[in-house]
């Protein structure tokens, strides 16, 4: 085109050349040079693009373009490349977001961790006992005189930073690791590191030196409270959802609790555009956020009543689809896929009858001819014979015989059957049978009803006779089911509802009183969702999100939507189901990746630990618990002690049954003990067993405050524990670091105290003065400066996701791509990989000084999910109370003798052991050999001098993850289905046969991301037919979901559960964590606010990460914010931008109040992960530093989440336990100035 | 008939997500310098705001765009005379606190302070003063989400005939997003307001530009331009402004916002426009009806006459593909579901926006779900006043926002119908005045939205005009200079 200039000009006419005028003369046309523009054609100019991703903890996953100019990284955008989906589908591109497109500021900035930096203190006691000490020598006099100690844990947090070489802080950290095994046992050196997925290579770098030093690997799912215990109770799944294309097919769409522009940037577009595809769009949220604009009907709920909600609209889907008419499609569904057919045993309590088991076929003469685990083997009526049947697929099937583990509807010996949902019309009697109720405790915040706690409802029921001759009455889950939700079924009954306007719990009426949402609308969502269900063979769906799950009673709010889905036939349905994408990414090459994290190349089973529970009990959070077992127990709990136990107690019993695992294990250093079981001459379980039962042996958490039981040494990589994920924020600093802290518990007297006493654990031994500093050594590796890395002794600079190679998944969609160094580590960094490659190599050198060399190690370990152990327990018996002996791997934890070689860390490190190719690989209860695939990474990787194969290098590691795992290798995954296919009598290996010859390699996604392989290991399939969505092959294949009736189970049978009134989902309101009432008594005169206090996910940040970047900062409002709504800020004196502060008896912050109309009234919300290293001014309430968003809190375990050893309530790492609940928390909240606490 | 072809684009309000992404990519390729750190070349306001800078809508402050005064067109800012008399002492120009106090941190502290009593914190430090900042009182994107008071937020302009009260309540709260960047005007006030004549439209895409070596720093583009999308480099002393990306736009690839735009709201493509018709488009007496005026300046890329006419302005053949396929000309000429922004600053804009729905309002009878009981929600149900969003789009005519929100509503309704009920129910479109083929192609531009369908961006034809050989060879060398800075001192010819 012509180099011509259009003008529309004022003033000048142009002089030379081409003038031309149109529109009548109101614009002219000159040629004059242009030439200038080469300016901006420089500034897009770039040397090259280099392929990465943000590894951070979201479940974005999003390739990105990464532009170097120069040798500088200047910009980044989104790869729009990934394959294609199909032509009826929105493709994928171009994810990413804002927090992503900022990440290139961090390379250069002042933020960035440039060098090893180290707390001059200590750097100088340390410099002054090596003058004349080894290493190991000069750690030991430092940290075992208290005044040097102190001299540095004291002044963590506070400054005193100095530049450090790698040389001096890598011998400083071995040593301390090597002298802390010794001295106390390789369990008191612990590991942090959430989200594998977002950085596989990364994450295993640190858990492999730790596992193989014997060390303890944190969990961090459950800890952050985004594991919906929920899934692990219904599908005995960890959480596994659709991909987000899947969205795109349901024609009716529900976000509760799930903000998914903001926090599911990437694939929101899959969202809003379905609408144009006709798709109903319902949100539920207490404010109206991103996701309520693209609602067709926003549902407003009271925070914290959800339960209450999905129970009301479940009301409103059975007694349409299930009562008045029957769905077709419905029963069908819920016949062969839930646990609605089985029966329950009733039993008289209280002059009650209650629900108890599930019935097994144990329970009858001659176990019905089951002879394999016949107390494993759920029964139900067939409808046609109207006899007790066995179906197949229950989890008795899974353990100890092959063939009939599945879903097809027969019986145990292969007689066509069909299971009987409801004895209405064949009932032998009707019962009354009591449920629990809730909804009745009072409560200062939440509204409840008048209803007795106990509520009597009339239940069909068939008598049958047992073994022995013993009559029982039984009813099905689904009859029990109706009668939870009030509905009558012509039986009458004082608490049944007649019509929806009746306030009975649980109908639309009643849900109104609870949660403020109109009874009209949550009956037109239901019924909507449900005609659309079944309109398309169940696609519907709802996106929930940690806004509901973080709560104490998230079980509750899980199972009422869950139950709403499997109601409806929606999970396992393309477009249909759950989907829950909250803190895992869902690391797709699991079983590749495995062996390379926790070492079980060389050694198993490696440490793994619950972090939920370690942090309550080491940062001695249950030493302040106010909440009482009376205030959660059920009403129609079965006989025993229960209120005579502390939370804290519940969990030392469950670690002590082998339900939970604890860290550190025993009160006494395992290689000792490793040591005399070897010598004893009998296996480590019976020495353990017997020394366990003697008292000669104890366990650590029995006193988890005696110096010999502490956590030692502390590495926290790829995270911001501190910053971050520390719920009970203060009570770390006080008594996990020792420094300044703002929690303000104990100095308030009066009634807290007299809480706190009552509350004291019956069985946990009480110290009258808790320990201070419970940490010799905290390292944190970082390329930020975070408020970890500032209470850090040893701060190590690491690569950025710009400077290393790694590996990253997503559930959000089903490809595998790459981290990519654009450039070098820059400055001094050096990646994860190195960084600990360089520790192992430098442990090795120091062991010997250590004495350590070869050595026993005496593991314990928990009844695991997805073994045999989790058929360990079908009762409840605890050894230490005599009711049974412990029996190692039955009723205790399993023990193991692993050998370490300490001199060979290194070695070990950076080669494949070998016992891939002796004992094979295997995930979730499949094994299967491996020992073509370490041939092919021989030749791959190269081997070391004893031939093995090597892993020196961050892109061998990937390799090895690649070609170990049935998603990358088509290979691998052939096997894995024959081996499952044996176990369900079903062939299952078409699923990945059509691409058997696949071998995905780190190169191959460099080019470009590649679809995943489709695995047993997961529940969906990988398929050019339909999404990825999760239950697929419980459903398609009749694979069973791991739940003890091996179908999707919605009443929960343990004791546990039915003590704490969980059987069956029903309301409970928030619990009263009793943190403001002290705190008023010194307060409350000044002009202030109560609300409750909710952490959502933010939009300028990944949890912390981002929210010190600049540009976010700029975008948001530059610092620290609490959002509130403007009726309630008036009337607490609070303006628009006003500094605030926030406290309650936990601790205190600091920040700018946003007021907002959206904001529902009555809660403050601060949005997660806001540090104090930016903008923070001090706190009246504490005298130090404005807190965290986690200054405020305080986490309250579960007894139900310490289940274990019982089926799909089996404990496994990241899967199940106790999890970090933080929302039922309320605040004090008033206006205040800036004081910058400078000196 | 004078034929030009420019690129431009639409934005679909009812898929932005509100992310931002638009804005970080665009400002780390462009804006990320000393001299324009407070400048956001691309910006997302949250409606109802004031937005960035403080009330930009608000004319009667900034005097910006056009009037007309007894029938002819004049910057409002004033003509030639005060203009001149102005250029010492602008009164209409915004200040810095206007759009905010850019600001840094000390981050050094954090690794830096020595043994100190509390906790270290990187304190805001003023990027004009460099003096730490007790409090940042402002920024670009300070009413994000909703956030701030009602009343200070319902300023925004766009409220005028809309009954407020109950609009406050936290029941009836709505939001919407508003991705904004330069309109690339067809009648661009910024270019008839230069003194130094250094900002132009290009000829070949319809790009406007302030060329670096003749802008004088007069800024009299900057409260010219009624959308406030013109910004003064301190350091360089010129004004800046989005540049459509027309390095990648010249090699047939959309612009940074568009590529990086999550939400996939953004669509770039050709338009036909007569250019004789602009003056007296701009000319329509009722700024109702310029919406309409600037439709009928666009042509028809079917229409043999245009082609042939665009043949003889010598617009290359691939362009004039490009034109019959564009996406832009689909949504605002075809379907008329997009609109121009405020088109009673009498610009002309470039850069369309459909118009979001939204939730039925708190009090709303129907319950707001698409196809229940095959109904469609009612239009005055929806919680974003029609009136507002006319205000935004039409210049307060509510006809047209009325009848792209119906067509919207009925892409649903019909999609619905065949994705649920197996069913082509023909009625659903026709009621809306498309058919069943519109409403499909709709569908797959709107929904689908591949990367090929949203952006139809023809190559630059360089090598027709210019020695492509040479340039080959050559471009790129620029020993003894490097950058678009220091090519030459301020104020040189």
């Amino acid at each position: 085109m012509s180099r011509l200039l259009d003008r529309l000009n004022f003033f000048i006419k142009a002089k030379k050349g081409r003038f031309e005028s149109f529109a009548h003369s109101h614009g002219v046309t000159t040629d004059e040079a242009r030439d200038w523009e080469e300016g901006y054609r420089k500034r897009w100019a770039h040397d090259k693009i280099v392929r990465s991703t943000h590894g951070v903890n979201c479940t974005g996953s999003c390739s990105w373009k990464i532009y170097v100019k120069g040798g500088i990284v200047t910009w980044e955008t989104q790869q729009t490349d990934y394959p294609r989906t199909r032509p009826e589908l929105p493709n994928h591109e171009p994810r990413g977001c804002p927090r992503g497109a900022s990440y290139s500021w961090y390379l250069y900035s002042a933020q960035r961790v440039k060098y090893p930096l180290i707390r001059a203190r200590l750097l100088e006691l340390w410099r002054e006992a090596r003058r004349d000490k080894g290493p190991v020598a000069a750690w030991a006099s430092i940290v075992e005189d208290s005044v040097k100690r102190t001299a540095y844990t004291s002044r963590r947090g506070r400054g005193g930073f100095v530049r450090a070489d790698w040389e001096e802080v890598t011998e400083m950290i071995a040593a301390a690791n090597a002298y802390t095994i010794k001295k106390h046992g390789p369990d008191r050196i612990a590991g942090f590191s959430p989200i594998p997925a977002m950085s596989m290579v990364s994450y295993a770098a640190g858990t492999r030196y730790l596992s193989l030093l014997g060390g303890v690997c944190l969990s961090f799912y459950d800890w952050y409270c985004d594991l919906p215990p929920a899934s692990p109770q219904t599908w005995g799944e960890q959480t596994d959802v659709p991909e987000s294309a899947d969205w795109y097919n349901a024609s009716f769409l529900m976000m509760w609790g799930s903000n998914v522009p903001q926090t599911r940037t990437p694939d929101a577009h899959f969202m809003t555009e379905a609408r144009y595809r006709g798709t109903q769009v319902a949100v539920v949220s207490p404010d109206y956020n991103e996701a309520a604009k693209f609602a067709d009907v926003w549902l407003g709920p009271k925070q914290g009543t959800d339960a209450a909600l999905g129970l009301a609209m479940a009301h409103v889907i059975l007694k349409e689809f299930y009562l008045d008419r029957q769905s077709g499609y419905f029963q069908d569904y819920a016949r062969r896929y839930t646990d609605l057919p089985m029966l329950v045993k009733l039993v008289e309590q209280d002059g009650h009858l209650v629900p108890e088991r599930q019935l097994r076929s144990s329970d009858f003469d001659g176990a019905l001819g089951e002879t394999n685990h016949p107390e494993w083997k759920t029964v139900a009526i067939d409808a046609d014979s109207g006899e007790i049947t066995v179906p197949r697929g229950s989890i008795g099937f899974r353990w100890g015989e092959q063939g009939k583990w599945n879903l097809e509807e027969k019986d145990s010996a292969g007689n066509p059957i069909r299971l009987r949902l409801s004895n209405l019309d064949d009932a032998d009697e009707i019962a009354e049978v009591a449920l629990p109720y809730f909804g009745g405790k009072s409560h200062d915040f939440f509204e409840g009803t008048d209803h007795p706690e106990v509520l009597r409802h009339k239940v069909p029921v068939k008598k049958v006779t047992l073994k022995n001759g013993e009559a029982a009455l039984v009813a099905t889950v689904f009859d029990l089911l109706v009668a939870n939700h009030g509905l009558d079924r012509g039986l009458g009954g004082e608490y049944v509802a007649q019509s929806y306007d009746d306030l009975q719990p649980y109908t639309p009426a009643w849900a109104e009183k609870i949660t403020g949402v109109p009874a009209d609308r949550i009956i037109a969502v239901a019924r909507a969702f449900a005609d659309n269900a079944e309109k398309t063979c169940g696609k519907s769906m709802v996106i929930l999100g940690a806004g509901i799950n973080h709560w104490y009673h998230m079980d509750m709010h899980y199972r009422a939507i869950i139950n709403l889905l499997v109601l409806c036939g929606c999970i396992g349905q393309e477009g249909g189901g759950w989907a829950h994408y909250v803190g895992q990414e869902k690391l797709r090459p699991q079983p590749g990746w495995l062996p390379l994290a926790f070492a079980l190349d060389w050694n198993r089973p490696p440490r793994q630990q619950n972090s939920t529970s370690f942090w309550y009990l080491h940062t001695d959070q249950w030493r302040y618990e106010t909440l009482a077992v009376s205030e959660i127990l059920s009403p129609t709990a079965p006989k025993g002690d229960w209120q005579d136990l502390t939370l804290v107690d519940y969990n030392l019993k469950a670690v002590r049954m082998g339900w939970l695992p604890a860290a550190p294990q025993l009160q006494a250093n395992p290689l000792d003990v490793g040591k005399a079981a070897a010598e004893s001459g009998r296996t480590a379980g019976e020495f353990v067993a017997d020394k366990l039962k003697s008292g000669e042996l104890k366990l650590a958490w029995e006193d988890p405050d005696h110096p010999d039981n502490w956590p030692r040494n502390l590495f926290v990589w790829r995270s911001n524990l501190l910053g971050s994920s520390s719920k009970g924020h203060e009570y770390f600093l006080r008594h996990l670091l020792g420094t300044h802290h703002g929690v303000k518990g104990e100095e308030l007297g009066g009634m807290r105290d007299e809480m706190v006493t009552a509350n004291r654990p019956r069985e946990v031994r009480w110290h009258e003065k808790a320990p201070e500093g419970k940490l010799d050594l905290l390292v944190t590796l970082d390329f930020r400066m975070s408020t970890t890395c500032l209470y850090s002794d040893i701060v190590l600079p690491t690569a950025s996701w710009y400077e290393k190679h790694d590996l990253n998944t997503s559930d959000m969609h089903p490809f595998i791509h790459p981290l990519t160094a654009a450039v070098n580590p820059v400055f001094e960094s050096r990646s994860d990989w190195d960084i600990y490659k360089g520790l192992a190599g430098k442990f090795s050198e120091l062991a010997p000084e250590a004495g350590l060399g070869m050595e026993k190690d005496a593991v314990l370990v928990p009844l695991l999910h997805d073994s045999p152990g989790e058929l360990a327990q079908s009762e409840v018996r605890d050894w230490k109370r005599g009711e049974c002996e412990p029996v190692p791997g039955k009723t205790m934890p399993g023990v193991a003798l692993v050998e370490r070689d300490y001199p060979g860390i290194y070695q070990r490190f950076t080669s494949i052991g070998p016992l891939m190719e002796k004992a094979g690989n295997a995930c979730k209860g499949i094994a299967w050999k491996t020992d073509e695939e370490i041939e092919f990474l021989r030749h791959l990787n190269g081997t070391d001098a004893e031939g093995r194969p090597k892993i020196e290098s961050d892109i061998q590691a990937a390799e090895m993850i690649l070609t170990l795992a049935p998603e990358t290798n088509g290979h691998v995954a052939v096997k894995a289905w024959s081996k499952l296919s044996q176990v369900t009598g079903r062939d299952h290996t078409h699923l990945a046969k059509p691409r058997a010859e696949e071998k995905i390699r780190f190169r191959d996604i460099v080019a470009q991301p590649r679809k995943i392989i489709t695995s047993p290991v997961w529940s969906g399939i990988d398929s050019e037919e339909v999404c990825y969505n999760a239950g697929y092959t419980n459903v398609h294949e009749r694979i069973p979901w791991r739940t003890l009736s091996g179908r999707q189970q919605l009443y929960q049978d343990h004791p546990w559960m039915r003590a704490f009134g969980e059987a069956l989902c029903v309301y409970k309101p928030p619990i009263d964590t009793k943190t403001i009432a002290p705190m008023l008594a010194e307060h409350g005169k000044e002009k202030h606010l109560v609300l409750n206090f909710i952490t959502p996910h933010q939009k300028w940040g990944i949890h912390s990460t981002y929210t010190d970047n600049l540009i976010m900062l700029t975008l948001a409002r530059g610092g620290p914010l609490v959002w509130l709504n403007e009726e309630d800020a008036r009337q607490g004196g609070i303006a628009d931008n006003d500094w605030v502060e926030v406290f309650n008896a936990n601790g205190a912050l600091v920040a700018r109040a946003v007021v907002s109309q959206r904001i529902r009234p009555g809660t403050l919300y601060m949005y997660h992960a806001q540090e104090k290293i930016i903008n923070t001014p001090g706190s009246k309430v504490t005298g130090h530093r404005g807190g965290i968003h986690n200054s405020v809190t305080r986490t309250v375990l579960k007894p139900t989440h310490m289940i274990g050893g019982y089926a799909q309530l089996s404990w496994g790492f990241n899967y199940y336990g106790t999890v970090g609940s933080n929302r039922d928390e309320f605040v004090i909240v008033r206006k205040t100035e800036a004081d910058w606490m400078e000196e | 008939m004078k034929v030009r072809a420019q690129i431009g684009m639409v934005l679909n309000l009812d898929k932005c997500i509100g992310c931002h992404t638009c804005s970080v990519t665009c400002k780390n390729v462009w804006t990320s310098r000393d001299g324009v750190e407070y400048a956001w070349f691309n910006n997302v306001e949250t409606k109802p705001g004031i937005g960035y800078p403080k009330e930009w809508e608000n004319q009667n402050r900034w005097k910006g765009g056009w009037t007309l005064e007894d029938g002819k067109l004049k910057p409002f800012q004033g003509g030639k005379a005060r203009l001149l008399a102005n250029i010492f002492a602008n009164p209409n120009l915004p200040e810095i606190d206007d759009y905010y106090e850019p600001f840094d941190y000390d981050y050094q502290n954090l690794q830096n302070a020595g043994d100190v009593k509390a906790h270290p914190t990187a304190r805001p430090i003023s990027r004009l003063t460099g003096e730490k900042m007790d409090k940042i009182e402002w920024g670009p994107n300070w009413e994000d989400d909703a956030g701030g008071a009602f009343e200070q937020r319902s300023r925004d302009a766009n409220f005028e005939g809309v009954e407020k009260g109950i609009l406050a309540a936290y029941e009836n709260t709505f939001m919407m997003y508003l991705p904004r960047l330069c309109e690339h005007c067809l009648n661009p006030t910024c270019v008839a307001s230069c003194p130094s004549g250094a900002i132009y439209k290009r000829e070949e895409d319809g790009i406007v530009l302030i060329d670096q070596d003749r802008c004088r720093g007069w800024r009299m583009c900057i409260s010219g331009c009624p959308y406030k999308k013109i910004y003064f480099n301190w350091k360089s002393g010129k004004s800046e402004k989005c540049v459509f990306c027309f390095p990648r736009i010249e090699a047939g690839e959309p612009t940074i916002c568009s590529e990086t735009c999550v939400g996939r709201i953004r669509y770039l493509g050709v338009l036909l426009y007569d250019a004789d018709r602009i003056d007296e488009a701009a000319h329509v007496e009722n700024p109702q009806d310029l919406y309409q005026a600037q439709l009928d300046v666009f042509l028809d890329p079917e229409d043999p006459e245009v082609i042939a006419a665009a043949r003889a302005e010598g617009i290359p053949e691939s362009w004039l593909e490009a034109a019959r396929n564009s996406p832009v000309y689909k949504m605002a000429m075809d379907w008329k579901v997009a609109f121009p922004l405020h088109p009673e600053y009498r610009t002309l804009p470039m850069v369309w926006y459909v118009p979001p729905l939204s939730p039925v309002q708190g009090t709303a009878k129907g319950l707001g779900l698409i196809g229940a009981d095959g109904e469609i929600p009612k239009i005055e149900d929806l919680r974003i006043p029609v009136k507002y969003l006319a205000n935004l789009l039409t210049a307060g005519r509510e006809e047209p926002i009325v009848a792209a929100l119906r067509r919207m509503l009925a892409l649903r309704a019909f999609m619905r119908a065949r994705t649920v009920e197996g069913r082509t129910r023909e009625e659903i479109a026709a009621e809306v005045g498309l058919s069943v083929d519109q409403i499909e192609e709709m569908y797959r531009v709107m929904a689908i939205a591949n990367y090929e369908d949203r952006f139809v961006i023809p190559t630059s034809h360089r090598e027709q005009v210019e020695n492509a050989y040479e340039l080959k060879n050559a471009c790129g060398f620029s020993f003894g200079g490097c950058g678009l800075f220091e090519s030459k001192p301020t104020g040189a010819p």
